[in-house]
């Protein structure tokens, strides 16, 4: 009898009502909820869209719809076969390219300067998310406005200054247009970059500045070789965060430059096939393209993070 | 060389006084400790060397050179941090060389100065290693390696052993106390909260108490070698701090100048003090200060009742209710059958007296030495 009570309370196995299994039942009910939310508002519709997109379904006739397999992806007509699908894809990466390595390096300037003690920095800190708090919609709207051709402050102040000659299309012509919209997107999203950024600097331990400083080491030494490998886990999940969000980018385009060839990204590209075009079926395609994109992006920046964490906590 | 000269050093935070009219000499080759309660300052002098915290008052020199407005770099200090402060991406081989790469040094002079401190702190096979893959000595010794390897004129240990267990610490007090005797030449300051610490590494402590606050005390309660601290306290701060456990305190009043020594009147019973009687008035309020283990037990012809035994194997604690008040006195005993309730017969013998107006200020004590070890003697 002794040895049965001895086995059953050293064993391995969580036991039927034993407290580890009593745990992880808990565990199952305090998640249950969440885990329900989420199939119902992402799953459900994912795999709507992915089923969608193996139809011929059209806004006009949305019950009348025909099972075609993947042509819509490999067809005749298919997504891999359109121009300006891989136009927008070309778009979308550029775009992501761009902003996402400028917001870095301004984000990492910017947080080097607020890491500075001084009394103004909780107030810097507090101006910094002004950007990042004003709806996309509202400062896209407020920066096509000021780089507005005719009646932008912008062009009015360039002009004043004598830096260009003739106004610029910012917005319309097709070889700043593209620009402008990383330019409105770092302005934004820079702040975000810089607050991340600047939580990893508060991390790195004080001393072993003071170290540092007692030993002789210049600044410069000491940011390469100090800093910046004991920020860089940050960073980098900093940066893929912003790449993810960058690369499903839609309202800052739509509103600047609407569906224009030039600057469409692929979630731009979506809308206009499903809802000015009712293709539901062929825009489903791209949405599931983006989608596993973005999916397959991820999982490669989780194995990478994990990778880099593992190294920094080795 | 590595002379270190304090003149009238001071330092404030905003309008609050840390540290006060500080005047020190630390000699080359001298390890001095800086020893005191939490909030002595004893850290921010120490910080003060290293060029760390700026003076606000007074000048500091190193080998006769003013290093106030030296950068840290140009003192030719090293400094051990009581979190070691290690470079945590790095190895053991970059966490000490880092500091040496950027001086224009010879050739295969880093690997050279690096083996020498491998060998003083016997990190040999852990040079690959990153301080997280270290235990909490190994750090400390690499930490203190790192330092050697800067060859500077003056060490600087901040709390070096306050992150290490018991046992470890008193292995690694008797590194650091070899290393100072193979460094030489080289002068160390050594800031700790630890009186043990003090007394066995110092060559000479600089006692610091707290100011909170208080603008007529200053800075440094006593300075000298560990035993003089111990048999001349300067002052009752210094008399209570330094001992353990601290030294009995009771009021009383002086009955009588003789020669030599005081007689006191404690209580209604009277006992002689044999120290300086210079300035005391028959009548004045006093501090009569004995160590627990210079009370002696089962002698003399006061008797107390022990209201309290703590036996700690090698020595009891006895505590002693004195006749009239409820002032316990402790004693040291190497008995460990004394009861509780107990009335036992105890004497406190002149010579071990210690008296203190009403200033904290001692009276100057003529014994130099104390009886050899009366607690110990005091029963067959």
């Amino acid at each position: 009898m002794p040895e049965k009570v001895i086995r059953s309370t050293f064993s391995a196995v969580p036991l039927r009502g034993g407290l580890a299994a009593q745990r992880v039942r808990r565990a199952w009910w305090m998640a249950a909820p969440m885990l329900l939310v989420l199939a119902a508002v992402g799953g459900w519709p994912l795999l709507r869209t992915i089923w969608l997109s193996l139809t011929d379904s059209e806004l006009s006739r949305l019950d009348d719809y025909a099972f075609i397999g993947l042509e819509n992806y490999i067809g005749e007509y298919g997504l891999l076969a359109s121009a300006d699908w891989w136009q927008a894809v070309a778009n979308t990466l550029l775009f992501t390219g761009l902003s996402v390595s400028l917001e870095t390096l301004l984000g990492l300037g910017v947080a080097l300067l607020l890491n500075q003690p001084s009394r103004l920095r909780t107030l810097l800190r507090a101006a910094l998310l002004v950007p990042w708090a004003i709806p996309t919609v509202v400062s896209a709207k407020m920066w096509s406005w000021m780089l507005h051709d005719q009646f932008g402050i912008v062009n009015h102040q360039l002009l004043a200054l004598g830096l260009i000659a003739t106004p610029l299309a910012w917005t319309a012509d097709p070889q700043l247009a593209l620009f402008s919209i990383v330019l409105v997107d770092v302005w934004k999203a820079t702040p975000y970059m810089a607050l991340l950024i600047l939580a990893a600097l508060q991390m790195v331990p004080v001393d072993c500045y003071e170290a540092a400083r007692v030993d002789g080491v210049p600044r410069w030494q000491v940011f390469r070789r100090v800093t910046l490998p004991l920020i860089l886990p940050g960073i980098l999940v900093a940066v893929v965060f912003r790449t993810l969000d960058a690369l499903r980018v839609f309202d800052l385009i739509y509103v600047m430059t609407s569906n224009s060839r030039d600057t469409q990204s692929m979630s731009v590209f979506v809308r206009e096939q499903l809802i000015d075009f009712g293709l539901v079926g062929y825009g489903s395609a791209a949405a599931s393209c983006l989608f596993f994109m973005v999916a397959l992006l991820s999982i490669v920046a989780m194995g990478l993070m994990r990778k880099t964490f593992e190294r920094a906590a080795a | 060389m590595s002379r270190i000269a304090l003149r009238g050093v001071s330092k404030f935070f905003g309008n609050i006084p840390v540290l006060k009219d500080i005047d020190l000499d630390i000699a080359s080759g001298e390890f001095c400790v800086f020893v005191g309660p939490s909030g002595c300052g004893k850290s921010t002098l120490l910080r003060l060397l290293a060029g760390l915290e700026e003076v606000s008052a007074g000048e500091i020199e190193i080998d006769g050179l003013l290093v106030n407005q030296l950068p840290p770099a140009q003192r030719n200090v090293a400094m051990v941090f009581q979190s070691y402060a290690l470079y945590p991406h790095m190895s053991v081989y970059q966490n000490m060389a880092f500091g040496l790469q950027h001086r224009k040094l010879a050739a295969g002079e880093i690997e050279q100065r690096i083996a020498g401190a491998v060998r003083i702190l016997q990190l040999d096979g852990l040079l690959q290693r990153r301080p997280r893959e270290l235990s909490g000595g190994q750090r400390q010794r690499v930490a203190i390696a790192r330092a050697i390897v800067r060859q500077p004129k003056v060490f600087l240990f901040d709390e070096p052993l306050s992150n290490l267990d018991a046992a470890l610490r008193v292995q690694t007090r008797l590194e650091i106390a070899r290393l100072h005797r193979a460094l030489g030449s080289a002068s160390m300051v050594y800031v700790t909260h630890d009186q043990v610490e003090a007394m066995t590494l110092a060559d000479r402590i600089v006692l610091l108490q707290p100011l909170a606050g208080r603008t007529d005390a200053l800075s440094v309660a006593q300075s000298g070698p560990p035993l003089d601290l111990y048999h001349h306290p300067a002052n009752r701060f210094v008399a209570g701090f330094i001992g353990s456990p601290a030294m009995n305190f009771v009021e009383a009043t002086v009955k009588s100048l003789c020669h030599p020594g005081v007689a006191v009147d404690v209580l209604g019973t009277i006992w002689d003090a044999r120290v300086s009687s210079r300035g005391l008035m028959p009548g004045e309020a006093v501090t009569l200060g004995i160590r627990p283990e210079h009370v002696l037990l089962g002698q003399g012809t006061q008797r107390a009742r022990v209201s309290h035994v703590e036996r700690l194997g090698e020595l009891s604690h006895v505590y002693l209710e004195l006749p009239g008040s409820g002032t316990a006195l402790l004693a040291k005993s190497p008995r460990d059958d004394i009861a509780t309730d107990e009335l036992l017969p105890f004497d406190l013998p002149p010579q071990a007296m210690h008296l203190f107006r009403s200033d904290g200020v001692a009276q100057a004590r003529y014994a130099a030495q104390q009886p050899a070890d009366p607690a110990h003697s005091a029963f067959p």
